[in-house]
């Protein structure tokens, strides 16, 4: 055991060799023999030329495991083996007379900071990250020209925006003031939010005195703080634009279900939220699927799970129809306690499938990360792929409902159930079927829901209240009603919360909707003419 | 026969609202001025004028979509006009009252479809609709006094009704449902009754017992029938107004009717 | 006028067949003391035998009767029938609203809760300094850092003042927005949706805790009910009688009201709302008048439930409870005010059996219940009753 790991070490040790032997020699000694002055000029050096191979040396000098051997060898030791960096072989074993190689506290800094800054430049980015994080906290003025080069030939957003926020804040502290200018001139062009912290630190002041004495810089710096505040703000806009569209296409896709169901049969289901569970749970059922059987293909279950969680919602969703739903046709509110007492019995039942905890559903991996759109607010792929979901089932829905045979009898028996009976048209299949669809979108939507939320029994008493409020508010009878219910009370909701966090924007909206029935009863979109009768 | 008895009637059951009671010196008990309704575009009244004198008994016919109902429910307030005026008696404005206040004011309507209540006796049904005090409190404390008693039953005799005093409305007859309905607009004791239909459905001897009722009461009340059968608006008549598309066709007796031209082509069919 | 007395007869000369009433009582016309028509003979038979048991015997086989004999009530008992009690009284509520006026309301918990909160703040500051950490004020607020009771809370440590809000705040959140549900002329089910809307949005502000209402946890741990110790058995036989006591009150209150012809009024609202405006009569007021009153009767029903039950907390606002309140009466029987009063009943001791021996099964049954219910039960168990007699 202990030979393998010789064995190893050695090797690393010939591979950092075989890099330092790359390096020019005068600096190597200087580094190892010279005096802390030349030291000093040396570590400077070998920072300012960006080459990576200076890295394990100025770490192991750090580290204390560099050893000289008169002026002939400048040994890298680890453990008992050690490998000569000016001529690149290992000696083994240790000599005798040799002598470590000392620094003090100024060449440990040196040191740190040299690191830091030759890793900027090395190709891993998590690397290249790790080292402008550290940077932050450590650097000042000499660091600038290492800083500068890296940021030239920095292509990665995240860590050029670090880079820049220590370049600023540290020109920030400069003497000079046109530096301090410059800088802050360039740190309006920041989307970062941290920017807006340090100049509002410039601008700070200590009861009478600023902290920034010359006015000309303060004035700059509220310009800039300005520009930075206008442009996060924008940020903030489109985070909660997008944020409101989002939750909008999920309302959507839960109310238009019930929106059919309702409009066309008068029947409010207040299961309809347990078939938006069922359509969950089963996107969770062909995910374990696909995990145990066919995981290279793990990525692609969720075009499995879509038409699985529409058949199987809207399968209960029919057997429910026939069974209790279509015996209370006419009874509104009996109808109304039905579909309650069987979504105790759904939920109670996946309770003791499934057990009462949450279960887990992945994203497959296209849909991890985001895009990044202005200002550091970031799109997940996840709910945009669900917003293109919606308008892709919504566009279903209406060419379903105007181009065809299907669509055709659920409008008339919409309209007038009795005219549509007489001309043929089988009202109760009909029902049966329109019931089947307006459940199997619930079920859709409990499988977008899958991708972005925690799935669980009580997923579908969540989205009940909502569901009903967009068809409530949005009108019965056109599609429309419902698009538009759903998008405003998405947008209205996020930036309700904003202002005053998540729940009270609910409940403002729940009250909203309330004064608007009043106001306007019949909702957003109703059926025209003097039919429309509650 | 006088004005004063209603007036009285109304004082002494301490009805709410309009004090003034219906003021019908000038003889018009019900003035529709260019009264427009439309429902999103369509237009179910267009300009209407109508003026129906006190103790009148008008027919209203017309093709479907004529505007005969949205007329009933401009003037009991259902329905608020686009433009125009509607005016009961000289002085009440029905497009500024509610359907229970209009109601109260003494204006009765009769629907299409007999709505009585069906879970209440006959009893009960003329109990609720008469007149009286129809506030929470009044209503709360209400007893039923031996004066109101004897109206009631004078009001089933006349809509022979007696002998199903005690039975629940919906297992009348259609016929009888109507006659209950009838029964109750007289028990609120209006000065305009508004008549949506009230044979239909009904057999001839019915028919003929409706109209017996409705001729003796044209004098006392005013009545607006609405009505579809034509040998029984003969037997009823007195004047007859036809409305086409939202407006008034034609006005005059039933003979003048049936021979005008315009009449003829739209409605009785060439 | 002998037709007139037929009104005073019982259902079968009424000819009440399908329809019509459970015919339980005759109309309140008639000759005689009014009092005396709130119930038939056999009903008030039953009522002094109920009142008897309630206010009479289950004290002394409580408190007198010694613990080991077969006949003592154990205190389980009369905190699990005082509890049910309660919701038998909410129940009646309901029935007045759904069964005679046809409003189904889906958030009428919240009434009870509300009842129940307001107590719960008196109880709260019965607490004094016993609670854990020995303040002026609740454990929770102590836990939030407050340093002294929010406005709305004065004046809760006087028990008139708690009482007052115990009646004024569901009866004026009913008042307000019975008023303007009404007056838009809010139907049917659009109607029962935004109740269950109303009784959430209200629950999510209870489960914050800067609502200043125990979030989540709510308020519990009583000490003590105008100087008496919470947890003695007189104390909550005390309690007992008095819910016994609101019960049977609201019970009669009940009957004079639908025997009235205001009830009268209510029934015709229910079926035909139409002809109730077209004979004069403007269905707001009626509606807000029987509503406000059925939600002040929730709220006493809820202060009565706080203390015998020991806790109060946000999720007896959940819709799950206010819709459990709309089965009891349907399964009791709408329309018969004693009918839901047993449906109460039935579906609670039901519940507290099942849920101590089966518990996995209860919410399948109660699911089934509802169910069932619907279908095959549309007039309750009440309605079994005229069923059965017009079998024979």
């Amino acid at each position: 055991m202990v030979a393998i790991m010789r064995c190893f070490v050695a090797f690393a040790l010939s591979a950092m060799a075989w890099t330092a032997c790359a390096l020019p020699p005068e600096t190597l000694r200087d580094l190892a023999l010279g005096d802390n002055d030349a030291k000093a000029k040396a570590i400077a050096v070998a920072a300012a030329s960006g080459d990576v191979g200076y890295l394990p040396l100025l770490q192991a000098l750090l580290d204390g495991e560099v050893q000289t051997v008169g002026d002939a060898q400048i040994l890298l030791v680890k453990g008992d083996t050690a490998v000569d960096l000016l001529s690149g072989k290992a000696i083994t074993p240790l000599p005798e007379n040799r002598d470590d190689v000392v620094i003090n506290n100024r060449i440990r800094k040196e040191l740190r900071t040299a690191i830091a800054a030759l890793k900027l430049t090395a190709p891993e980015r998590a690397v290249r990250l790790a080292a402008a994080k550290e940077l932050q906290t450590g650097a000042d003025e000499e660091l600038l020209p290492a800083i500068g080069t890296a940021l030239t030939k920095e292509t990665d957003g995240e860590i050029k925006g670090l880079l820049l926020m220590t370049q600023a804040s540290v020109q920030l502290t400069s003497k000079d003031k046109d530096t301090r200018l410059a800088a802050i001139r360039a740190l309006a062009e920041s989307n970062n939010s941290a920017t807006k912290t340090l100049l509002l630190g410039v601008l700070e002041q200590n009861g009478d005195t600023f902290t920034e004495p010359d006015a000309d810089v303060r004035a700059e710096a509220e310009k800039s703080l300005y520009a930075v505040q206008s442009r996060l703000s924008a940020g903030e806009m489109v985070g909660r634009v997008f944020s409101g569209i989002s939750l909008g296409s999920i309302l959507l896709l839960a109310a238009l279900g019930l929106a059919i169901t309702y409009g066309l049969m008068g029947v409010i289901n207040m299961a309809h939220g347990e078939l938006i569970m069922i359509g969950a749970y089963t996107t969770y059922v062909v995910q374990n699927i696909f995990r145990s059987h066919f995981p290279a293909q793990f990525d692609t279950y969720l075009i499995a799970a879509v038409p699985a969680a529409f058949v199987a919602a809207g399968l209960v969703g029919m057997a429910l129809e026939r069974s209790v739903i279509r015996f209370l046709y006419g009874r509104p509110l009996e109808t109304l306690l039905a579909t309650w007492g069987i979504s105790l019995i759904l939920m109670q039942s996946v309770r003791t499938i499934f057990g009462a905890q949450n279960v887990q559903v992945e994203n497959p991996s296209w849909m991890s990360g985001g895009i990044e759109a202005i200002s550091g607010v970031v799109l997940p792929w996840s709910r945009i792929a669900i917003i293109g979901f919606a308008a892709l089932v919504l566009a279903m829905m209406w060419l379903l409902l105007t181009r065809t045979r299907l669509g055709l009898f659920v409008r008339a028996v919409t309209q007038n159930r009795t005219m549509a009976s007489c001309t043929g048209v089988p009202t109760r299949r009909v029902d049966t079927w329109a019931f089947g669809l307006g459940s199997g979108i619930a079920g859709l939507a409990g499988c977008a829901l899958s991708q972005i939320g925690n799935v669980g029994p009580d997923l579908g008493q969540s989205y009940i209240v909502d569901s009903f409020m967009v068809v409530v508010l949005g009108g019965v009878g056109q599609l429309a009603g419902t698009v538009y219910a759903a998008m405003g009370l998405g947008i209205v909701n996020k930036f309700l919360e904003a202002w005053s966090g998540a729940v009270l924007a609910k409940i403002a909206v729940l009250v909203f909707i309330i004064v608007f029935i009043q106001k306007r009863p019949q909702g957003l979109f109703a059926l025209k003419g003097r039919m429309a009768e509650t | 026969m006088a004005r004063e008895q209603w007036d009285d009637a109304g004082a002494a059951s301490g009805a709410r609202v309009l004090t003034s009671g219906v003021d019908i010196s000038h003889r018009g008990i019900l003035y529709l001025d260019a009264i427009s309704v439309s429902f999103d575009g369509f237009k179910a009244l267009d300009a209407l004028s109508l003026l129906i004198d006190a103790g009148e008994l008008r027919c209203v016919i017309g093709p479907n979509g004529a505007g005969k109902t949205t007329m009933m429910d401009v003037v009991t307030g259902k329905t608020r006009p686009d433009t125009g005026t509607a005016f009961f008696g000289q002085t009440i404005d029905l497009t500024r009252f509610t359907e229970a206040e209009i109601a109260t004011a003494g204006i009765g309507r009769k629907f299409q479809k007999p709505t009585v209540f069906e879970q209440h006796t006959v009893f009960e049904n003329l109990e609720l609709a008469q007149k009286c005090d129809k506030r929470v409190w009044p209503t709360l404390a209400a007893r039923l006094d031996s004066a109101a008693r004897d109206r009631i039953g004078a009001t089933m005799e006349t809509i022979k009704l007696l002998p199903e005093a005690s039975r629940p409305a919906g297992l009348l007859s259609h016929g009888q449902k109507q006659w209950l309905e009838i029964g109750m607009l007289l028990m609120q004791e209006p000065q305009l009754l508004l008549l949506d239909e009230p044979v239909a459905g009904m057999t001839d001897d019915e028919s003929m017992r409706s109209a017996e009722l409705f001729l003796s009461l044209a004098g006392k009340y005013t009545l607006i029938v609405v009505e579809h059968d034509m040998e029984f608006v003969k037997r009823i008549a007195q004047k007859v107004t036809v409305l086409h598309e939202g407006r008034v066709l034609a006005e005059g007796t039933m003979d003048q009717i049936q021979q005008n031209e315009e009449v003829i082509e739209v409605f009785l069919g060439r | 006028m002998r037709f007139f007395l037929q009104a005073e007869r019982g259902p079968e000369s009424r000819g009440v067949s399908a329809l019509g009433s459970t015919g339980f009582a005759p109309l309140g016309i008639g000759k005689g003391p009014r009092f005396a028509r709130l119930l038939p003979a056999k009903g008030w038979l039953f009522y002094v035998a109920a009142a008897l048991a309630l206010l009479v015997a289950f004290p002394v086989l409580n408190l007198v009767v010694p613990s080991g004999s077969a006949f003592h009530v154990s205190d389980y008992t009369v905190t699990l029938l005082g509890k049910i009690m309660c919701y038998a009284i909410v129940a009646l509520a309901m029935d007045l609203i759904w069964g005679y006026t046809g409003i189904l309301s889906l958030g009428h918990g919240l009434f009870f809760a509300l009842g129940g909160y307001a107590m719960g703040m008196y109880l709260m500051r019965s607490i004094g300094h016993e609670g854990v950490y020995q303040s002026d004020l609740p454990d929770f607020m102590v836990f939030l850092d407050w340093k002294a009771y929010p406005w709305y809370w004065s004046f809760t440590d006087h028990f008139w003042f708690a009482a007052l809000l115990v009646v004024l705040v569901p009866g004026l959140l009913a008042f307000v927005f019975g008023y303007f549900a009404f007056r838009s002329r809010i139907k049917g089910v659009y109607f029962s949706i935004i109740t269950q809307a109303m009784t959430y949005a209200f629950m999510l502000l209870f489960f914050r805790n800067d609502t200043g209402f125990g979030g989540n946890n709510g308020f519990t741990d009583f000490k003590r009910i105008l100087g008496f110790s919470v947890t003695a058995p007189q104390t909550r036989m005390a309690l007992f009688v008095l819910t016994g006591a609101a019960l049977l009150g609201f019970f009669l209150l009940g009957r004079w009201i639908v025997t009235s012809k205001l009830g009268r009024v209510l029934t015709a609202i229910r079926d035909a709302e139409t002809r109730v405006m077209f004979s004069g009569y403007n269905p707001l007021y009626f509606k807000l008048f029987i509503w406000t009153l059925s939600a002040v009767i929730c709220g006493i029903a809820g202060a009565l439930y706080v203390p015998q039950v020991g806790i109060i907390n946000p999720s007896e606002m959940s819709p799950a409870n206010s819709i459990e309140i709309a089965i009891w009466t349907a399964v009791g029987g709408r329309g018969t005010l004693f009918g839901p009063v047993l449906g109460a009943a039935l579906v609670n001791l039901g519940k507290s059996w099942f849920t101590q021996v089966l518990p996995e099964y209860w919410l399948f049954l109660l699911g089934l219940l509802f169910i069932l219910v619907t279908l095959f039960l549309p007039r309750g168990v009440a309605g079994l009753r005229t069923g059965l007699r017009r079998g024979k």
